[in-house]
C-alpha cells in the first residue's frame, strides 16, 4: 500500500567536486558568492534567520523565494526552508572530504500532499514550466 | 503499492526536455485540478485514507473525516475531477479508490527541480573554479 511517506518526495543531486570543503563552504554561504550561481538574495549563515531569494518577477509570481536557515554546521552540513508558489521543502547541503577535494550533496525534500504543504495549483504549471524553460535557455546560450 | 507515472528524465539530453516541456504545456488543466484537488486538507486526508484502506464507502469515510456526508460527496467529486479517486457501485454502496497515479504531474514538478539543480550545481563549479584564480 502506499503511505503518505511514500508519496512525499526529495530531489538528490550530488557532485565531486575538485576542491577543498573550505572553498565550497565559501561558495555555499557567502551572499556575493551565492548570487554568482543561485540567487540573488541576503542570506546570513546564521541558524534561525530569514532571507529571500530574488529571480525576475514574471507574471503571476513575484520570483521571491522565502527561506529560512535551519542549521549551519561549518564546513559540513547548511540546511534551509525553501518556500514557494504555497510549498515549502527544506534544501540541504552536506560536504564530505575526500582525497580529491569534496563531495557535495543536496538534498531538497519535503515533495508531497503532506499536512504542511498549501499547493496552489493554478501558478503549477508556470512554474514547472520555467524551470525547464531555463534549463532549455542555458543548453541554447552555451 | 508505488506511485505510477514515474519517468526518468535524462538531463543531459536536449530532446527530452524539449519533449517532457512540450508536455507539461500540455496539461495545464490536469495539473491545475491535481494540486487544486490537494490544496484542501480535508482532501488531503480522504485520499490518504483511501491510499492506505483502498475501497471505502462514503459512510465510512465520513466516519472519520470530522466533517458531514454531504461535505464527504463533495470533497470526493474534487479528487474525482484530478481523477485521484476512482468509484464503483456495489449493490446500493459506491465503493472509492484511490488512483496515486495521477500524482505523477507532482512528480514531473519534483523532475523539474532535479534539472533546476542540477543547471545551479554546474554554475556553482564555474564559480569554484573562477575562484582558483
Amino acid at each position: 500500500m502506499t503511505t503518505s511517506e511514500e508519496v512525499t518526495r526529495s530531489v538528490v543531486v550530488e557532485r565531486e567536486l575538485a576542491h577543498p570543503p573550505e572553498k565550497v563552504w565559501r561558495a555555499l554561504t557567502d551572499s556575493s558568492l551565492m548570487e554568482q550561481w543561485l540567487m540573488k538574495n541576503d542570506f546570513q549563515p546564521v541558524a534561525g534567520r530569514e532571507f529571500k531569494l530574488r529571480r525576475e518577477p514574471m507574471p503571476n509570481w513575484d520570483g521571491v523565494i522565502d527561506c529560512q536557515v535551519r542549521a549551519v554546521d561549518f564546513c559540513k552540513t547548511l540546511s534551509y526552508t525553501w518556500g514557494t508558489l504555497g510549498l515549502e521543502t527544506v534544501v540541504t547541503w552536506t560536504l564530505t572530504p575526500t582525497a580529491a577535494g569534496t563531495h557535495l550533496r543536496m538534498e531538497q525534500s519535503g515533495f508531497g500532499p503532506d499536512r504542511e504543504a498549501n499547493y496552489k495549483g493554478a501558478r503549477y504549471g508556470w512554474k514547472s514550466n520555467m524551470d525547464g524553460l531555463e534549463r532549455v535557455l542555458e543548453q541554447i546560450q552555451s | 503499492m508505488g506511485l505510477g507515472g514515474r519517468r526518468e528524465i535524462n538531463v543531459n539530453s536536449g530532446l527530452t526536455i524539449h519533449n517532457h516541456l512540450v508536455m507539461v504545456l500540455d496539461m495545464p488543466s490536469a495539473a491545475d485540478n491535481l494540486f487544486k484537488a490537494l490544496s484542501d486538507p480535508t482532501r488531503r486526508a480522504i485520499f490518504e485514507r483511501l491510499t492506505r484502506d483502498g475501497g471505502l464507502t462514503v459512510h465510512a469515510l465520513t466516519a472519520c473525516a470530522g466533517v458531514s456526508q454531504p461535505m464527504v460527496s463533495k470533497h470526493l467529486s474534487a479528487l474525482k475531477r484530478a481523477r485521484l479517486v476512482r468509484n464503483r457501485r456495489r449493490g446500493r454502496e459506491t465503493h472509492y479508490q484511490a488512483r496515486p497515479e495521477s500524482l505523477a504531474p507532482l512528480v514531473d514538478w519534483i523532475g523539474d527541480y532535479g534539472v533546476f539543480w542540477q543547471g545551479r550545481f554546474d554554475r556553482l563549479e564555474d564559480l569554484l573554479n573562477r575562484m582558483d584564480k
